[in-house]
């Protein structure tokens, strides 16, 4: 494929028909977090399923209103080149220069505006990303608590450091790390990080009750509704285009002729994902596991938001094949050997998808010293983001308790925090693994 | 032991930064960032063993 990217420097303006082109393409990425939101809703229990789905769309407004205030502030440069320090002879900009509220965007460049755009969409797919893992018993109010923080603290600083300029993306001109950092679609910035949050938030709150009983196997809690989750993952794939392809226009500065390809790897990826976990849990099962096919399909499509812009067609699909290699097996290892009550999937999803994306972007890209680069950005995010996301965590669950209470627990969480279920009329059956 | 893995893993991200600065040349820095790799995943690694010994049954830290 023809190289996209170029060691970092002044990136040259957008041509009017690219900005087109990507405002268009922004407006299609919402769908990306509308589909994590279905599958979010369906891997968890029927009892919970109204509450889940108003929490993904509590987070989605906490999470823009929080990075429009303040967040911004930290992850753009529209009010300068940004806080640097300069250690070791180097310069590393280490925060962004915004204004607050987002106070004179209106005047910045259409460029700016897209880019802003991006982060604004960005941030509220990472901020569903762990209410999935804390389904069945996180409050809303938690789940809101938690996206306040990712988009005020935590999202801005990384968004900053790998998309504005930052000094992950400044690697290749500082030490020469091929172009710097990439991430063109968000794999470290939104997945790697939303794992990293949906860890945290697992062992901060701890399992469902019932999931892991003093002997015995870890009890099985499937999803309620299996098709949910598929439709969810085919709208994912729109919006991933969409965030994929808006990506590598505004971040590696791809011209148009590369857009295709781009697109073409994202659904390679996704499709090789998919084969590749419908035939391990064929023959782990004797059948295809449906909610474990769909993880598999999301792992690609995360795998795909680092490394679709960078790859040749062939390479993209081995990408997506390792990916749903690798994620029914670490569903099954976080269940049953490590303990991790995780009913959406999101840490090994988002995390180890994008951590093989990110890693195969590094291995294929044409520009030497970009597997450091990669690597480095992982170890930044791996070293520094989860144990400040822990400690986050930690403070933030002695104020806003993050998990509901036993009988909260007990009659579901639609019941208990909305006073109406999301079916009436259905009937619900007891819950034998509630014991 | 769940806070001492946590403690560790920033120490892999100050070594990935030590490498930048102090190996110009390719390839002792990409095995520098290796390793520093490797003493973030083992902090990940008692970290994650940490919080299996500390849910007992079906007890979380959240109740």
């Amino acid at each position: 494929m023809t190289p996209i990217i170029s060691p970092a420097g002044p990136t040259p303006p957008l041509p009017e028909a690219a900005i087109v082109l990507d405002l268009l393409l922004l407006v299609l990425a919402p769908l990306a977090i509308a589909g994590v939101a279905l599958i979010n809703v369906g891997l968890g229990r029927s009892r919970s399923a109204a509450q889940a789905l108003l929490g993904n769309m509590t987070i989605i407004s906490t999470a823009l209103i929080g990075f429009a205030l303040v967040g911004a502030t930290f992850a753009t440069n529209l009010g300068g080149p940004g806080h640097i320090l300069n250690i070791a002879g180097k310069p590393w900009n280490w925060l962004g220069e915004g204004p607050f509220f987002l106070i004179g965007i209106g005047n910045a460049s259409a460029q700016s505006q897209l880019e802003i755009l991006f982060e604004f969409l960005a941030v509220a797919l990472a901020a569903i990303i762990p209410w999935g893992s804390g389904a069945d018993r996180l409050r809303l109010s938690a789940g809101s608590a938690i996206a306040a923080v990712l988009s005020i603290l935590v999202f801005p600083l990384l968004a900053h450091w790998v998309w504005t300029g930052g000094w992950l993306a400044q690697l290749g001109i500082n030490f020469g790390a091929g172009a710097g950092f990439i991430d063109p679609a968000g794999a470290a910035t939104v997945h790697l990080l939303g794992g990293l949050s949906a860890l945290a938030v697992v062992w901060v709150a701890g399992s469902r009750r019932g999931k892991f009983p003093k002997e015995g196997f870890a009890t099985a809690m499937p999803g309620h509704n299996a098709v949910y989750i598929l439709f969810g993952c085919l709208i994912a794939l729109v919006g991933w285009l969409g965030f994929n392809l808006a990506g590598a226009s505004l971040w590696l500065n791809a011209p148009l002729a590369a857009l295709p390809v781009t697109a073409l790897n994202t659904m390679l990826t996704a499709a090789g994902a998919l084969a590749a976990t419908y035939t391990v849990t064929r023959v782990r099962f004797g059948k295809p596991d449906a909610s474990l096919c769909a993880n598999g399909w999301l792992a690609g499509l995360v795998a795909s938001s680092a490394s679709a812009a960078i790859l040749s067609p062939v390479p993209a699909l081995l990408v997506g094949v390792a990916a749903g290699i690798v994620t029914p097996l670490l569903v099954e290892v976080l269940e049953l050997a490590v303990t991790v009550d995780d009913p959406s999937g999101a840490i090994t999803v988002h995390a180890s998808g994008a951590l093989i994306g990110l890693i195969a972007a590094g291995l294929f890209a044409p520009l030497p010293g970009q597997f450091i680069a990669q690597l480095v950005g992982i170890a930044t995010i791996l070293g520094l983001f989860l144990p400040l996301l822990y400690l986050l965590f930690k403070i933030l669950n002695r104020f806003v308790p993050f998990r509901v209470d036993p009988d909260g627990e007990r009659i579901g969480m639609d019941l208990h925090e909305l006073g109406g279920g999301a079916y009436p009329e259905f009937v619900i059956h007891r819950d034998d693994s509630y014991r | 032991m769940k806070f001492a893995g946590l403690i560790v893993m920033p120490a892999g991200f100050f070594l990935s930064i030590a490498a930048l600065v102090l190996f110009p040349a390719a390839a002792p820095r990409t095995a520098f960032i290796l390793c520093a790799l490797a003493v973030e995943i083992v902090g990940l690694i008692v970290a994650v063993r940490g919080h299996m010994e500390s849910r007992d049954s079906d007890a979380g830290e959240g109740r």
